[in-house]
């Protein structure tokens, strides 16, 4: 076997009780591609931060041409040859894009005062290297999206680094972009480099890897050409689950025909210069149980922030025919359209019973404890753990807690957005459960986001799909299957 | 939008400088007094900027670093009578030493707790201060035997010239390779790092220029007034006003705190008449354009200039 330029061996991060990287193996070849793909939370861009030294592994060994770098700060792991490209750009925007690149180009030294002439040139020839000599001398916000994920290319390569790292390469892209920056890195690929390429599934890389890699809660789950991952059993059923079992009303049993608890019309969103949202229509009946499905980066959270009031968009959002545009987001969650972001917000340092309490804030106290004895019920486990701090939950009980914290505010409609992120199968299945009674039990409705097909599926009367930032599907989930599940990989 | 050229920007200070020395013929003690002042709270506040504006910390803190200079070249001056230079070359020495010592574990820690743990040290300089009273002079003040010189214009050219100077050193370093650095440390810290960037290095070096000018800067105030006490240089409401002048002047612009500070003082001159009301309108008047206009008064400036 050729010498390995990257080679880690059993590296392990944990962030409290959650194991986010499980003893993880990787080698990466002289002008090799590996892809290193997981759906969202399965911990693949935790070990790219592990190799970068931006996070401290816990155990294991990150070996960059023969010389362990575990637990290195940054700045020397990157001297001794590897470089990233971050998926957000970050230029600085005060100086030109030939600066920023200047800027990757200097050495740390304190005494430098005037830059080496040479390094115009060398910045320069960088530029003409990625594609972005037209625009040298124009300052970041002034370019497109495209041209400032060149800036971060270029910086990344300016030292010249023999592993390079690469992050969502190709998120917020369009067809021709990702086509020119993909050969992009097959030229880098030529050089003699390393590429250890992260995202979210096969399909986006498979035209450029060697081998792929397939992350999935912290480990490793399959390993070969991307053709014998995407065969891989294991795989299939992270991504599209295994047979699936559906339960849907049809959505003529809900009696707000013409308008629907929840009516969004034609909303559109824009992060910059990026379209997080085009022209997006949903809408959620009263008691009805939706599900969004899409991958990281469709634009879920996205929609979800924007029925929120997080976020301006363009269109409509309508609640029972009332227009939402101008309430804060305070007055929309108060009115009962309550969100769990996918980020889960506990208050870590109080204890659950806090969070709980803090959710039922506006309620009488006599109501907020019969609807606490209630969440009890349905998360069982909540109870045991009523005086432990939210922080010191596992993952799976703190996705429990978010929810039972929501429900806490008597929502009318409850948005879930992806709560199966990085908890374990077994896990998912008692989350799973407390929906199921919800969607029995309650006149809550649901809208939920997801990329895990299985656990979207199961409960939902209807299910859209998006994908980069559309609406592709609409339909009941028994249909799924056949009509939008290829393709998904 | 293009941004002037380093050179052309030190030759514009060089030419302000020039006409500013020649105030003296016309404007009397009283008003050359209120410009020396003002000059060298020009200095700590783009010493601050240097700091805020580029490594990205919140100082809290920056009469920890005047206070110590200033009151190392009292007291120096107090106990042996060196030269004044001597003195000032201590307590600029001494500033840097206390930086170092504050900025080690501060820069240790993320988020807000480097500022609060500026804020904690002039607390304690100002309890120091009035606890050893023997040697600072206390509550009632320290009083130096030496001045540098008795004569208002005298002392405004040494206010000028020194601003001056540290303005070029300071805008030459914020332009810099070592000024891009720190900036993209200052501005996305991971980043920089990935660079290859030693970011603890380039804001302790920063955080050491810094105390330098600010000690320097304090010394020759104290030199300058004669005494020195906790309400002119170490209080919290004197290092309020230093970063009132910097976001004012404008912040990354380094030049922009000189005009910050002479604004701020020659407003509260103008507004005297109110009586304790001026401190107030002052205040609002600063937070107005802070709010309105967050790019400062520099920013303004060079707005307006390109609009044409």
């Amino acid at each position: 076997m050729a010498d390995a330029r990257l080679d880690v061996a059993g590296l392990t991060k944990r962030y409290g009780g959650l194991v986010a990287v499980k003893e993880m193996s990787l080698r990466v070849e002289a002008g090799k591609i590996l892809g290193l793909i997981g759906p969202n939370g399965s911990g693949k861009s935790t070990v790219m931060k592990l190799i970068m030294g931006i996070e401290r592994p816990d155990a294991g060994s990150v070996r960059v041409g023969g010389t362990d770098v575990a637990g290195w700060p940054s700045h020397k792991i990157a001297r001794l040859g590897v470089g990233i490209v971050f998926q957000h750009s970050r230029p600085l925007h005060r100086q030109t894009v030939l600066e920023n690149i200047k800027l990757a180009l200097l050495p740390d030294r304190l005494t430098r005062l005037l830059a080496d002439p040479e390094t115009d040139a060398r910045a320069r020839a960088i530029a003409a290297r990625v594609g972005l000599s037209e625009v040298a001398d124009r300052y970041p916000s002034t370019l497109a999206f495209a041209h400032l994920r060149k800036i971060e290319i270029a910086k990344a390569i300016a030292r010249d680094p023999q592993v390079l790292l690469i992050d969502e390469p190709f998120a917020g892209l369009t067809m021709t972009e990702t086509s020119a920056f993909s050969d992009l890195i097959c030229e880098l690929r030529d050089d003699g480099r390393a590429v250890l390429l992260v995202d979210h599934n096969v399909k986006s890389v498979a035209r450029m890897v060697d081998r792929v890699l397939a992350m999935y809660v912290g480990e490793r789950i399959a390993e070969g050409t991307a053709d014998e991952v995407m065969r891989d059993e294991t795989v299939r059923r992270v991504y599209l689950g295994g047979s699936l079992e559906t339960a849907a009303r049809p959505e003529s049993t809900f009696r707000d025909g013409t308008t629907p608890f929840l009516d969004v019309r034609n909303v559109g969103v824009q992060y910059g210069k990026a379209q997080a949202l085009d022209g997006v229509s949903i809408h959620v009946h009263a008691g009805e149980f939706v599900s969004v499905v899409g991958l990281n980066g469709a634009g879920k959270t996205t929609l979800f922030n924007a029925i929120s009031g997080l976020l301006p968009y363009s269109g409509e959002i309508r609640r029972e025919g009332q227009p939402l545009r101008g309430r804060s987001a305070a007055r929309i969650a108060r009115d009962g359209i309550v969100q769990c972001s996918e980020g889960r917000d506990l208050f870590t340092g109080m204890s659950v019973r806090e969070n709980l309490d803090l959710g039922g804030q506006h309620l009488p106290p006599a109501d907020s404890g019969r609807q606490i004895e209630w969440l009890f019920g349905l998360f069982p486990i909540l109870r045991e753990r009523q005086r432990q701090a939210a922080g010191t939950l596992s993952g799976g009980e703190q996705q429990m807690l978010t929810i039972a914290r929501a429900l806490m505010m008597k929502p009318k409609l409850l948005i879930l957005d992806e709560p199966t992120l990085g908890l374990a199968p077994v896990i998912l299945e008692q989350i799973s459960k407390a929906l199921e009674r919800l969607r029995q039990t309650t006149p809550i409705s649901v809208l939920l986001g997801e990329q895990n097909v299985t656990f979207a599926l199961p409960h939902a009367d209807r299910v859209y799909v998006l994908e980069h930032a559309r609406i592709v599907w609409e339909g009941e989930p028994e249909r799924f299957a056949a009509e939008a599940g290829t393709g998904y990989l | 939008m293009r941004a002037l050229s380093t050179t052309r920007v030190l030759l514009i200070v060089l030419a302000v400088a020039v006409v500013a020395a020649f105030l003296p013929f016309w404007f009397s003690g009283y008003i050359l007094g209120l410009l020396t002042l003002a000059y060298y709270f020009g200095v700590f506040a783009m010493a601050w900027d240097l700091l805020f504006g580029f490594a990205g910390e919140v100082n809290f803190g920056p009469t920890f670093l005047i206070g110590t200079g200033a009151y190392t070249a009292g007291i120096l001056d107090n106990l042996y009578q060196p030269p004044i230079a001597v003195c000032l070359v201590a307590g600029a020495l001494a500033a840097v030493a206390g930086g170092v010592i504050l900025a080690l574990p501060a820069l240790r820690v993320r988020g807000p707790y480097f500022g609060l743990t500026t804020l904690v040290a002039v607390l304690m300089l100002q309890n120091f201060i009035v606890v050893d009273a023997s040697l600072t002079g206390g509550e009632i003040g320290l009083t130096v035997p030496d001045v540098i010189s008795v004569s208002d214009a005298t002392n405004y050219e040494i206010a000028l010239w020194f601003m001056a100077a540290s303005a070029a050193i300071l805008f030459s370093l914020s332009r810099s390779p070592v000024g891009l650095i720190l900036q993209a440390s200052g501005q996305d810290a991971v980043q920089a790092g990935a660079l290859g960037f030693n970011v603890t290095k380039h804001k302790l070096a920063a955080f050491i220029i810094s105390a330098f000018f600010s000690g320097l800067a304090g010394g020759l105030l104290i030199f300058y007034l004669g005494s020195a006490s906790v309400g002119t240089l170490v209080d919290i409401t004197v290092g309020v006003q230093i970063i009132i002048a910097a976001v004012l002047g404008g912040r990354r612009t380094i030049l922009g705190a000189v005009l910050g500070a002479v604004f701020l003082i020659a407003m509260s001159e103008a507004l005297r008449p109110l009586g304790d009301l001026s401190n107030f309108v002052v205040s609002a008047l600063a937070l107005v354009v802070v709010l309105l206009f967050p790019s400062g008064l520099l920013g303004l400036l060079t707005r307006s200039r390109e609009t044409v």
